[in-house]
C-alpha cells in the first residue's frame, strides 16, 4: 500500500541514527534554573513570585497574560534568586525568573487521580490550562487554545503528530517507545475534551518499531488509527500531516481547525495526561542532544531551565570542530551563540553540527532557474520567484507569489543548488510588507 | 560552562542548517561531462579542425566572460561552468570548415551580449550559445553552411563539402537521400552513427542519447521538454512529412537529423531560459517541436531547431506566470466557496 503523504517535499539525509537508540535518561538537577516568562506564541507571564521567596517544585511562578498565553512554573524546589532579562534561544532577551535549586525536589499540588476519564471535558481542559501546556512540536502554541475553537468550527479529528521529520531528532520517536500508552491516553483526554471520537497517531515509516508500538497500544480502541507516512520533510508540519491522514487540505491562511481538524504532538500528548492524571505542570521535557558535534549523543528528561551548556557537558562536551549549535532540528531550528541559553517547552533538540556542511551566508549565486525549489514546495509556491523579488526589494510583487502563505520550512533553500538563502529572502519580505 | 564557550567560536546563521551537495557548478560541469560523447564522435568524423573550432569556442566564452567580470568589478564567476557550456554548446553547433574568428565572434555575441549584458547568469532571456549561432547565420550565411564530408576530415587536408541530410530532404527529396544513404536501413545506421555531414556536435545520435541519458539518469534534465519536443516534431513528421499525403512521413529521419538531438536534450533544457514549472516545460516542448517542423517543413531553411528554441525562449516567463502551481489548498477553498453559495 502506498503510504500516506503529500505532494513536493525533500529528504535530506536522516541521521536519526545517532540517539534513536538512546533510552531517555533524567538529566542532572541543575544549580539554577532559568525559567523565562515567554516560553510560547502569545502573550508573556506575570511573574507572581518575589526575590527570595522559596517555590515548591510544580508551583507556578508566573501567570499567564492573556487568553493566548500559558502558566509557567519552577521545575525545581529552592529560591527565588533573580528576576530579569536573560536571552533565549532566539536571541531575544526575555523576562526570566531563576530559582536557586535546594536540591529536595519537593513537589506541590501532585495527586494521582486513576479516573481521570471520568472528568468532565471542562474539568479536563482546565488542568491542562493550569499545566501550562503548550505544543512541545517546536512551535510552542498554548494547547488549550486549541482545544477552545469557536462554536461555528466544530472539530471531529485529532491527530498526533509523530512525524518528527527534522533530521537528528528522535525526541518524539523515544517517547512513543518507552511511553506509547501515555501518548494514546493523552490523545483520548484530548478527543474527550473536544468532543471527538476520531483519532489519528502519524509516524513516518522511518520508525518501524514506533509504528509497532503504537499499534499495539491502540489494539483494543478501535477510533484511533496509526498511519504510517511517508518518510519525508516536512511530513510533520500541521498542514501536510493532516493532508496525509485525512486526505483533507487546509485551504490558505486559513487553520486546522477549518478542516475540523486538531494536531497535537507527542510529547504534548504525554503532557496533557499527565496533567489529568496528576496534576502535574510542564516542568519537564525530553530533549534530544545530538549532532556529529557531540560526544556522546543522548535523549533527555531535562528540567525546564537548565542551561543548554549543563546539557552538552552531560553528553561529554563538545568536539573541538564545532561550527554551529542548534535549537531544535538542522531545518528550523535557530543557531544559538552562547551555550548559556535554557531549554524551554519547545526545544526538542539541541543540535551540534561540525564546521564540515556549513554553508555561509555569502556564498550564494544566482538563481539558475533549475525549479527543484518549485517541485518540492509543500505549498505549492514558487520559492526561485519570493527570494528574486525579494532581493530585489521588490516585497508587493511578492505577494503575487503568494508571499504569505510559506511557512518556512526550508526546503527550498535545502535543495537550492545556487545555496540561495531563500527562506531568509522571504522572512525579509514578509516583515517588509503586510498581508 | 564559560571554558566551552570561549574555546569554540560559535556560528550563527539562519535556518536551514542543511543544505543539498548539489550546486550550480556541479550541474554546469556534469552537462559538460555529459557532451563529452559527441566531442569525442565530431573529432572522430571531422578531425582536428573540430577540435580546434571548439576548443577556441570555449576559450573565447570564458575569456568574453572573464574580461567582462573584470572590467565591471563584478565577482569573476568563471569556475562555475556555465562560460565553458556556453562555448561548448556554440563550438558544437558549428561546421567544422568555419575560418577561426567564427567561433570567437559568435562566443562574444553569445556570453557578452545575449547573457552578461541582459544581467549574468540567471537573467538571460535566450540561450546564449544559440543566439550566438543565430548571429553568425545571419552575418555569415555563405560560411555557416559549408559542410565538410565526414569520413574525408582523417584522410586529406582539402575536406570535400556535401549537402546535410535535411539539406538534401529539403532540395531533393526523401528518395534522392535515401539513394545517397544506399538504402534506408542504411540511411538510420549512419544517422545513428553520425556518419553525416551536419554541425560538429549533432551528428552522433547515439553520442548524444549516451549524454542525454546520464543527464537524465543524475536527474540534471527531466524527461518533459525532451519527449514534449520530440514527440510532438515526430508526430508533425509523420502526419505532414511527405509531399502529396498526409500520415505518410518518416519521423525517425527528422528526430534523428539536423540539431534535433542536441537541441531537445541539451538546448531547449536550459534552465534559465527555459520555463521553470513542470507543466509548463511541456507546453514550451510542444512550442519547440511544432515551430522546428513547421520551419523544417514550410520554412525557407533545412533546418528549425535553433529559431523553433529561441521563439519559445521568449515564452518561458509567460509559461511560467501561466502555470504558476496551485497553492496548497487552494483548490478546496474555491470549492468551499462555491459549496457556501
Amino acid at each position: 500500500m502506498a503510504l500516506a503523504t503529500f505532494k513536493g517535499g525533500i529528504h535530506p539525509p536522516d541521521k536519526k541514527e545517532l540517539a534513536k537508540d538512546k533510552s531517555i535518561t533524567p538529566a542532572k538537577s541543575p544549580q539554577r534554573v532559568v525559567i523565562p516568562l515567554s516560553q510560547h506564541l502569545g502573550a508573556p507571564c506575570k511573574p507572581i513570585v518575589t526575590i527570595g521567596q522559596e517555590v515548591k517544585k510544580g508551583e507556578m511562578v508566573g501567570e499567564p497574560g492573556g487568553f493566548v498565553s500559558a502558566p509557567v512554573h519552577s521545575s525545581v524546589s529552592g529560591k527565588v534568586i533573580a528576576i530579569g532579562e536573560f536571552p533565549n534561544a532566539m536571541g531575544k532577551m526575555v523576562n526570566s525568573i531563576v530559582i536557586e535549586n535546594d536540591g529536595k525536589e519537593e513537589w506541590t499540588g501532585l495527586k494521582d487521580n486513576p479516573d481521570y476519564m471520568k472528568l468532565s471535558p471542562d474539568e479536563l481542559k482546565e488542568k491542562i490550562k493550569a499545566a501550562g501546556i503548550v505544543g512541545m512540536g517546536g512551535a510552542a502554541f498554548p494547547t488549550v487554545v486549541k482545544l477552545s475553537p469557536p462554536k461555528e468550527k466544530p472539530i471531529d479529528t485529532v491527530i498526533i503528530n509523530g512525524a518528527e521529520c527534522e533530521p537528528y531528532l528522535t525526541a518524539d520517536y523515544r517517547l512513543m517507545i518507552e511511553k506509547s500508552v501515555e501518548v494514546i491516553e493523552g490523545l483520548k483526554i484530548l478527543m474527550k475534551v473536544l468532543g471527538v471520537n476520531k483519532g489519528f497517531v502519524g509516524i513516518e515509516n522511518n520508525k518501524p518499531d514506533a509504528i509497532e508500538k503504537m499499534k499495539t497500544a491502540v489494539k483494543n480502541e478501535p477510533n484511533i488509527e496509526v498511519c504510517a507516512l511517508e518518510v519525508k520533510y516536512p511530513q510533520g508540519a500541521e498542514k501536510m500531516l493532516i493532508k496525509a491522514a485525512t486526505g483533507r487540505e487546509v485551504p490558505p491562511r486559513a487553520l486546522p481547525m477549518d478542516v475540523k481538524v486538531v494536531v497535537q504532538n507527542v510529547g504534548t500528548a504525554v503532557a496533557v495526561y499527565e496533567a489529568a492524571r496528576y496534576g502535574k505542570p510542564l516542568i519537564e521535557r525530553v530533549v534530544t542532544v545530538t549532532g556529529e558535534g557531540i560526544n556522546n549523543p543522548a535523549n533527555m528528561m531535562v528540567k525546564i531551565g537548565t542551561m543548554i551548556s549543563d546539557l552538552v557537558e552531560q553528553c561529554g562536551g563538545l568536539k573541538d570542530d564545532v561550527a554551529k549549535v542548534i535549537s531544535g532540528g538542522p531545518m528550523m531550528g535557530f543557531a544559538i551563540s552562547s551555550l548559556d541559553v535554557a531549554v524551554t517547552k519547545g526545544t526538542s533538540g539541541i543540535l551540534v553540527l561540525p564546521e564540515e556542511g556549513v554553508v555561509h551566508a555569502e556564498e550564494f549565486g544566482p538563481c539558475i532557474r533549475c525549479g527543484r525549489c518549485i517541485d518540492i514546495c509543500p505549498m505549492g509556491l514558487m520559492p526561485s520567484m519570493l527570494g528574486i523579488l525579494s532581493e530585489k526589494g521588490m516585497y508587493e510583487e511578492a505577494k503575487e507569489y503568494n508571499l504569505f502563505d510559506c511557512f518556512e520550512c526550508g526546503s527550498c533553500t535545502f535543495s537550492c543548488p545556487a545555496k540561495r538563502p531563500i527562506v531568509q529572502l522571504v522572512r525579509l519580505a514578509k516583515s517588509q510588507t503586510k498581508p | 560552562m564559560a571554558e566551552i564557550k570561549k574555546e569554540h567560536e560559535l556560528i550563527v546563521a539562519v535556518s536551514p542548517h542543511i543544505r543539498s551537495e548539489e550546486t550550480t557548478s556541479r550541474i554546469m560541469w556534469s552537462v559538460n561531462i555529459s557532451l563529452l560523447p559527441a566531442v569525442v564522435m565530431g573529432a572522430y568524423f571531422f578531425g582536428p579542425k573540430a577540435v580546434f573550432i571548439i576548443a577556441l569556442s570555449i576559450i573565447s566564452a570564458i575569456l568574453s566572460e572573464y574580461v567582462y567580470q573584470k572590467a565591471l568589478n563584478k565577482k569573476v564567476g568563471i569556475n562555475d561552468g556555465s562560460a565553458f557550456l556556453t562555448g561548448l554548446l556554440l563550438g558544437l553547433n558549428l561546421p567544422s570548415s568555419v575560418p577561426f574568428y567564427i567561433p570567437v565572434i559568435g562566443s562574444f555575441v553569445a556570453v557578452i551580449i545575449t547573457k552578461q549584458l541582459f544581467g549574468g547568469l540567471g537573467y538571460n532571456v535566450f540561450n546564449p550559445a544559440l543566439i550566438g549561432r543565430a548571429f553568425l547565420l545571419i552575418s555569415f550565411p555563405k560560411l555557416m553552411t559549408i559542410w565538410t564530408k565526414p569520413e574525408a576530415a582523417f584522410v586529406k587536408f582539402d575536406a570535400t563539402t556535401t549537402a546535410t541530410p535535411l539539406g538534401i530532404l529539403k532540395e531533393e527529396g526523401l528518395a534522392k537521400l535515401i539513394e545517397v544513404f544506399g538504402d534506408k536501413m542504411n540511411l538510420y545506421m549512419e544517422l545513428l552513427k553520425g556518419h553525416r555531414a551536419g554541425s560538429i556536435g549533432e551528428t552522433s545520435a547515439i553520442a548524444l542519447i549516451i549524454g542525454a541519458a546520464f543527464l537524465l539518469y543524475r536527474g540534471y534534465i527531466t524527461w518533459h521538454i525532451p519527449v514534449s519536443f520530440l514527440g510532438t516534431a515526430a508526430l508533425m513528421a509523420w502526419i505532414f512529412g511527405a509531399k502529396g499525403a498526409l500520415f505518410a512521413g518518416d519521423p525517425i529521419i527528422h528526430l534523428l537529423s539536423g540539431g534535433m538531438l542536441l537541441g531537445a536534450f541539451f538546448m531547449a533544457t536550459d534552465y534559465v531560459t527555459c520555463p521553470s514549472v513542470k507543466k509548463g516545460q511541456i507546453l514550451f516542448g510542444i512550442g519547440c517541436g511544432f515551430l522546428t517542423m513547421l520551419i523544417r517543413l514550410k520554412g525557407g531553411f533545412p533546418e528549425g531547431v535553433m529559431f523553433a528554441i529561441l521563439i519559445m525562449n521568449c515564452f518561458s516567463p509567460l509559461i511560467d506566470r501561466g502555470f504558476k502551481a496551485k497553492v496548497f489548498g487552494a483548490l478546496k477553498e474555491t470549492k468551499a466557496k462555491e459549496i457556501k453559495k
